[in-house]
Parts: C-alpha cells; structure tokens; sequence
C-alpha cells in the first residue's frame, strides 16, 4: 500500500521479500482498524436509537392497563382517586400547562430583552461577561433551585408578589387572593422561569446574532431610532426562530420535575386561581411511581410519563422545524 | 471657504416626532438592560442565599461523617459526597464514549439519509424529561435487578450523552476542512485521519462538554429517584447496590422539614452548587482559551 | 446661495458647465507628507450652497488612523465622487457624512465636519436625525424581509408621515424608476426583486423620507452592467432633487455621473488620505498630483 509508506519510514536493509510482508501487515492493520472505527461509531448511534425506541417502547406498555382502562379521555379526566380506580390525568396536565405557559411568558419576556441586550446594546466585552452570568442560571442544580424556591422565593411570593398580582390583574381571576404559605402555581411559574430563562436568552441572543449587518445598518441609515430597527427589522426576520426558542424552553419546563414538586404544593386540583397549590404531570411521577397503590396507579402513571414524552417529542420535531424554514428564510 | 453660519433649515437637533421616538427608544433599551440586570441579580441572590445558609453548615465532620441514621438527626454527608463522584464517573465514562462516537457516526461514517432520523433522535433524547429517563430505568433495570450505581448511572448518561454529542458535534464541524484535505493529500487513510487529525482538533471542544456534562449529571435528581434512593447511611461504593447522593439527599432532607436537616441541606446544596457553577466556569475559560490558541 | 446652475448630465467632450470653470475648481489638498494644505483663496465667483464642509477630518479605528485630514466641501444638488484605491478611506469618509461609524467599537473622529454649518459631531446634533436628513445607500442590496410597500413605507411611518403614505410610497419608487416594474406587486416580498430592482428600492426607500443628501457606497459593484446603467441613469435624476456623494470604485462610472471628484489615496503610513480634489473632467485630464496620474493612468492603460 503505496499511501502508508509516506507516514512510516522505509526501515533500512529489507528485502523485497520482508518489505511485501510489512507491507500486507499494515494493510491487514488499516483494514481492521477502519473497520473497528465503523463499527464502533454504528454501535454508538444504535444505542442512541434503540435507547430513545426502548424508551417509547418502555412507556406504552408500562401504560397499557390504564390506556385500556381509560382510553384517550383519561386525559380529560380530572379525578384522581387510586382506591376507587377512578384516575384521570387532567389535573397533572393543567397545571403543567398551566405553569409553563407562566413561566414561558415570563422567560420570553426577559429573555428575549436579555437577548436583544446581548446581540444588539452591549459593547461585546460587556456581552461577553453578562451571557455566561445569565447562562449560569442553567448549570444550578434543580434541587438547590427547589431548596431556594421553598426558603426564599414561596414567602416572597406568598407575600410581596401575590398581593402585588392580586391588586393589579386581580379582575383576570387568574390571581385570586393570596392562599396559604406561597406554595402555590404561581411559586412553581416562578422557579420554572428561573431555569427557562437562560435557554431562551441565549437561544434569541444567537438568532439576533445572524441578522446581517447590513439590515440593521439599512435601517438605522433611514433616520430609524435603535428601538424601530429592533422592532420593525430584527424582530420581524427573527421571529421564527424565537418562536423554536421558547417552544423549546416550554418543553424544559414541561419536563421539569423536582424543583416544581418542592414549591408546587402537590394538590390535585384545577383552580384559575394561580395562587392555589396545584401539582404537575412530573410531579406526579416524582412524588408517587415510586410506591404506587395498586398496579392499576401506577399504570396510570406510565400514562402521565407517556403525556410527557409526547409532548417532549412533539416539541422537539416543531422546534426543528421552525428554527430550520426560519434558518432558510435569512 | 468662508465659515458659513449654521443654517437653522437643516437643524441636526431632534425635530418633529423625533423626541418622542428617542423616549420610547431609550425606554426599551433601559427595559433590556433591566431584564440583563435581574439576571444577573437573580444569579447573585441564589448564590448569596446559598452561601449564606449553607457555608455554617460547613465542617470536617460534615463533610466527612456519615448521613443522618434517622430522620431528624444530625450527621454528614461524606457518604452522598462519594456516591456522587462516583455516579457522576460511571455516567460520564457511559456519555462520553457514546456521544463521541455518535457524533463521529454524524460527521464521519453516515450518510446524509441515516445521519438525519439518528440527529432527529438525538434531539428528541436531548428533550426527555429527566423524570422519564428515570421511570424508563426504573422500568428496564430496577423492575427487575433492583436499585444500583449501574442503575442511576444509566439513567443520568440518557440525560448527559445528547449533551456530549452535540457539543462534540459543534466542535467537529469546527475542525478545520483543510486539515482533513491535507490528511488526504497525504494519502492518508480515513480512521487515521479521524484519531489523528480531527478528534485531536476538537480536543478542547469535546473536553469542555464532558466536563459540563459531568457537571450537570452530578446536579440531576429527578433520574435518580428511582434507581438509586434507597441506600443506607453509610459509604457505599459498590455500584451493584444504591448509592447515597447529594442530591437525592438534599432533596429528602428538605421533605423531613426539621431545622437540623434543611440547615443540612443548605450545606449540602452550598457544596454541590458551588462545585458545579465553578466547574462551568473554570470549563469555559479554558474552552476559550483553548480556541484562541489554535487561532479559531 | 442661490442654487443657479443647471446640472450636467452629459459628459463627453465639454466640461463642466461655464459658471463653476470660473471657480478655482481644483485645489491641492495634500501635496506632500508633511504640508499642511494651502487655505482656499477668496470666495469663488458663483457660490454653491456648501452641504458638507470638512476641515481637518481624520479617522481612527483603535489605534489604527483610518483616515488622515481631509479638507474639503461638498456643494449641494452636484454629485460629488469619492474614487481611490481600497483601503484608502474613500468609504470610511462616506460613511461619517451620516454618523454610521459610530456604532464601530474603536472608531473616533476628529477636525472639523460641518454640515450646512451644524457641527456632525457635536453636542446638539442627534444621530438619528443626521440620518433622517442624510440617507445612505449600500453596497450590497439589502431591502427588508418585507413587502415592496413595507419597504418603502417603513421609515416614513417612523416619522410620523401617514398621511398620503400610498402617493408617498409611489414618489419615492417613480422617483428611483422603479414603479412601473413593481406597481402590479407591491405587497410581495422585496426579496423576490432582481439585485438592480433591490438596489433601486433601497434607493427608493431612501428618498421616500424626503432627505436632503443621498450618501450611494459603490451602489452598483454587486450588479451587472445594465442594472449599473439604470442605476447611473438614476443618479442623474436624483442630483436635480439631492446633494449626491458616492463612492466608486469604477472611474468610468465617476466620470459618467460625478460632476466633481475626489481622489483618495494611502499616504506613506498606509494611512487614507485625500490626494486631490476638483472638477471630475479637470481630475481626469489633467491630474495635479503625480499620485492620481499614476492610478488613471494605471487604470486607463
């Protein structure tokens, strides 16, 4: 094999006879190492999808009692009962919609200005400092977020924010009177947007990144304020993407388990009222898979984990899709 | 060239709706500027919450001695301190192996028709709710062996390989083409050119994933929760049985509610809250320095 | 200051139109390395309204001098055209008429750059109404991810101009000569346009706020050369309604639409610097300064 000797060096004083047998011994070794390398990467890739497949796999059966029981309404069902077999998971999927849509408002709010700070305001040394602070929100364990969330951010709730909400938007019905010591929903929203919010500041602070230069100087050479080119140019070309961003950190607190079981206050109850304790699909698991009533419960519960994955799946597929037509647009 | 007097027709000061324009202007940049503002206080508040409550908690025996017997009791952690290495190990060797190699598979050895579902799968793994990754475990594993190391470890690789491999992925991509040109000029074979040539060049890239990977599987609880929870109260190292850990142990520890284990969970949380976020930070500069020294 | 003469469109073999050849049209304005430029002589015969007037104007990025003292005025409703070498500070120069360095990290500017006796940079003048009053067209087409009308629309509905916006936006694209083209489609995306059609909106969407200055930076260097035509037919038009300056790259196209140049060149540091400015028809047929003779010549073969 011609190529290879230009790595190794000829060793000195061999005959024809040697050469040829090193020669095969090398490419006996390539052969064997290229396809060892192959291998091995399928297998990594297997795993991968065999994992994710076992996963569905896993759910469904774990689920199919209560989804011959119930049927697709079980998710409509609001009763949770597991001595009378009466299981319904509708409280769990409302007050996970429920505080993520809180929490996702919230974090959009912020986390796209933080975005637009970072991408469009902040001299780079500046952005360079502040995006990794704002990102270290993300790397806090969730469990120390849940311990903060009960300490500090329940009171605080329960006592500056409640009654704030209450006074202001109180007419909505989506905040009632103040309730009980700060576990609540609306506790929950808050501790989720805290782990929100980084996703989506550092996600809108890199779409705002590649809008062209050329647009934003276009504008700004039209007697435009730096306000008018972020809204009427950079917004409109980046709202796609944005959209992905915050699909995205809807399926994070989705999925968010322990810290909102800390503060949530894991009553199975649907109230507006935000400032009521409530409970989540996740919470659920957490608080109850791992001694369930009967076999009947704990199918159910499977069931709960089959609502997430599902929506773990379908937000992943939407979020790709939007971020990648918004990536064609531009 | 005579000086001409500013002709007060072409005013640059501000005119017509122009001073109403800057207010609402100026009124959104400073509304940006306090959303990165409350960030950042945000961030300090926890930290400084953490620190405050937990670093009294801190000692020798603390750190050294066993969990608390029963509820309510006082003791150490020394016993989740090892678990949680050790977890953080386990699960780190299972994620970085995997999402090199399934990055390589992505970059190197698939075609763009098998590369794409296994990408799609990828993200669809990177968005399991941790507490699924836990029940599937629970389901495949402890159903049937009971809880372990072995157990947990898997559970939390789940959550860290989509990490490793995107992040390998990234820096993969960022390898330059013309050094993989030039590896084939040299006629230089393919796997060589792989363990020669680009893994060394996304070296720096690929190590600070593994470290933040690690960093965030040492913090997860929720796959933890029913693969390695029932462990004892003393050290455990091995993996076939449950292995105590920080933050299973912070978690119940805050459930039994008594003031002597929340201030223990304060310490413990001080502890595992402090490692990570220096561990991230430490992994980000050295991922920047590592780029700009090959120029990237 | 009356505006008296009429433009030049046609530039063959005459020059510039007889009232402005009795001024002293051209004027050596960096002769060597360390002169400082001779002041101008007394009040030239016919006076222009001056738009721009810079005295003294450099330019630093970092530590780096981008631009080293220019010193000269630019005179209302001519195209004026700023030609040299790349890297010679032609566009830097262009681009401080409306203050869009500013954003740049690094970037200061100092001497003296009044516009109609307002200093650019000083205190009371407001970026963005700089560049309401002077507007800017790019290299590189770039209309907004919007509509045609959008397009157009956008910045007069900034500025409050709503009323009579649809005659508006039909002025602003008659006026870039662009409206028969897009009349039938105004609400489809500006991103469907052909490269010269985009360059011809951006034009259009500077002129719709009505300003006093168009600033064009090599306008037509991302186009072929019969959208360069259309364009170069349109500067024409223009410089009876704006004050003109563009930079080029392509001194055919700085002698079929300029009336006066500007030759920008790099100094023995390698810094920009103003070689020699005058009558377009003056500066190409009989250059003052070796330096300018060496570049058309170089060019021109």
């Amino acid at each position: 094999m011609r190529r290879m000797s230009a790595l190794s060096p000829a060793p000195p004083l061999s005959g024809p006879a040697q050469e040829r047998a090193r020669r095969a011994r090398l490419r006996l070794t390539d052969l064997r190492a290229s396809r060892t390398l192959t291998v091995l990467a399928w297998i990594g890739a297997a795993v991968i999808v065999i994992t994710m497949g076992s996963v569905g796999f896993q759910v469904i059966r774990g689920a199919s009692e209560a989804i011959g029981r119930f049927g697709p309404l079980f998710a409509f069902h609001a009763a949770w009962i597991p001595n009378l077999n009466k299981l319904g998971g509708l409280s769990y999927l409302y007050g996970s919609l429920v505080t993520s849509l809180v929490s996702l408002v919230f974090a959009t709010i912020l986390g796209v200005s933080i975005g637009i700070f970072l991408a469009l305001l902040a001299p780079r040394p500046v952005a360079n400092v502040i995006g990794p602070l704002v990102e270290m929100l993300a790397a806090i364990p969730t469990v120390v977020l849940g311990l903060i969330g009960i300490i500090v951010i329940s009171p605080f709730s329960a006592h500056t924010l409640e009654p704030l909400f209450h006074g202001v938007l109180g007419w909505t019905g989506l905040f009632g009177a103040p309730a009980q010591n700060g576990a609540s929903l609306f506790t929950a929203s808050l501790v989720l947007t805290i782990m929100v919010l980084p996703i989506i500041s550092a996600l809108s602070r890199d779409i705002f990144r590649t809008v062209p230069q050329e647009l934003r100087d276009g504008a700004e050479a039209l007697g435009a304020t730096r306000w008018e080119m972020i809204r009427g140019v950079v917004l409109p070309t980046t709202v796609s993407g944005i959209t992905g961003a915050c699909v995205l950190g809807f399926a994070r607190a989705m999925g968010e388990a322990i810290a909102v079981t800390q503060v949530v206050g894991n009553a199975s109850l649907i109230h507006a009222n935000l400032f009521f304790p409530g409970t989540t699909l996740a919470s659920a698991i957490a608080n109850q898979f791992e001694s369930p009533q009967n076999s009947l419960t704990e199918s159910a519960l499977y069931y709960l984990a089959l609502i997430l994955l599902i929506v773990g799946v379908l937000t992943s597929i939407v979020s790709r899709r939007i971020i990648s037509r918004g990536a064609k647009l531009t | 060239m005579s000086t001409v007097t500013p002709d007060p027709e072409f005013s640059l000061r501000p005119s017509g709706n122009l001073a109403r324009r800057l207010l609402i202007s100026r009124a959104a940049q400073g509304g940006a500027v306090i959303a990165a503002a409350l960030a950042v206080v945000i961030l300090l508040i926890l930290i400084g919450f953490t620190v405050v409550h937990g670093i009294g908690a801190l000692s020798w025996s603390f750190l050294t001695g066993n969990l608390p017997a029963a509820t309510g009791q006082a003791g150490g952690i020394g016993p989740a301190l090892l678990g949680t290495a050790e977890l953080a190990l386990i699960a780190g060797i299972i994620s970085v192996t995997l999402g090199i190699l399934t990055a390589l598979f992505l970059t190197e050895f698939a075609s763009p028709r098998v590369a794409a579902p296994v990408a799609a799968t990828l993200d669809v793994l990177a968005g399991l709710p941790t507490i699924v990754a836990g029940v599937f475990v629970y389901g495949i594993v402890v159903a049937h062996f009971g809880e372990s190391g072995i157990a947990a470890a898997i559970a939390l690789s789940m959550v860290m390989t989509p990490l490793v491999a995107r992040a390998t992925l990234e820096s993969l991509r960022r390898v330059p083409a013309t050094w993989r040109d030039a590896a084939a000029a040299l006629g230089v074979s393919h796997w060589r050119t792989v363990l020669t040539v680009i893994l060394p060049g996304a070296a720096s890239g690929i190590t600070t994933a593994a470290i933040l990977a690690v960093a965030r599987g040492a913090g997860e609880t929720a796959p933890l929760l029913f693969t390695s929870a029932l462990y004892g109260n003393n050290v455990q190292l091995n993996p076939l049985h449950a292995l105590p850990n920080l933050p299973l142990e912070i978690y119940t520890l805050i459930e039994t509610g008594y003031p002597v284990s929340v201030q223990m969970a304060w310490g413990a949380a001080f502890l595992l809250m402090m490692t990570i976020l220096l561990v991230n930070i430490v992994a980000r500069i050295g991922l920047r320095r590592g780029e700009r020294k090959r120029g990237l | 200051m009356s505006v008296s003469e009429t433009t030049t469109d046609e530039f063959d073999d005459t020059l510039i139109a007889e009232p402005d050849r009795s001024a002293p049209a051209r004027i050596r304005l960096s002769p060597g390395p360390t002169r400082r430029p001779t002041p101008e002589p007394a009040a030239p015969a016919i006076t222009r309204q001056i738009v721009f007037d810079a005295r003294g104007v450099w330019v630093d990025y970092g530590a780096k001098r981008a631009l080293e003292d220019v010193t000269m005025t630019i005179e209302r409703n001519l195209a004026t055209a700023l030609i040299g070498p790349s890297g010679c500070g032609k566009s830097t120069f262009l681009r401080c008429l409306n203050r869009m360095n500013d954003s740049i990290p690094g970037f200061s500017v100092g001497g003296e750059l009044r516009y109609h006796g307002h200093d650019l940079y000083g205190p009371t003048a407001n970026r963005v109404e700089v560049r309401r009053r002077i507007g800017m067209v790019f290299q590189k087409p770039n209309p907004f991810p919007k509509s045609i009308y959008d397009n157009v629309a956008w910045a007069p509905r900034n500025l409050g101009m709503k009323d009579g916006l649809d005659e508006r936006v039909e002025r602003a694209l008659r006026g870039a000569a662009l409206w028969d083209e897009v009349k039938d489609r105004l609400k489809q995306s500006a991103l469907g346009l052909s490269g010269g059609q985009q360059q011809r909106l951006c034009i259009a969407r500077a002129i719709a706020v009505e300003p006093d200055v168009v600033l064009l930076d090599e306008p037509a260097s991302a186009l072929d050369p019969i959208a360069t035509a259309s364009i170069e037919d349109l500067i024409h038009e223009l410089k009876l309604r704006y004050t003109i300056v563009i930079v080029t790259h392509n001194m055919q196209q700085a002698m079929r639409v300029a009336d006066r140049t500007a030759f920008f060149s790099l100094d023995e540091n390698r810094t920009g610097a103003l070689i020699e400015y005058a009558d377009t028809k003056t500066l190409f047929s009989h250059p003052a300064d070796s330096r300018t003779r060496d570049y058309i010549t170089g060019q021109f073969g």
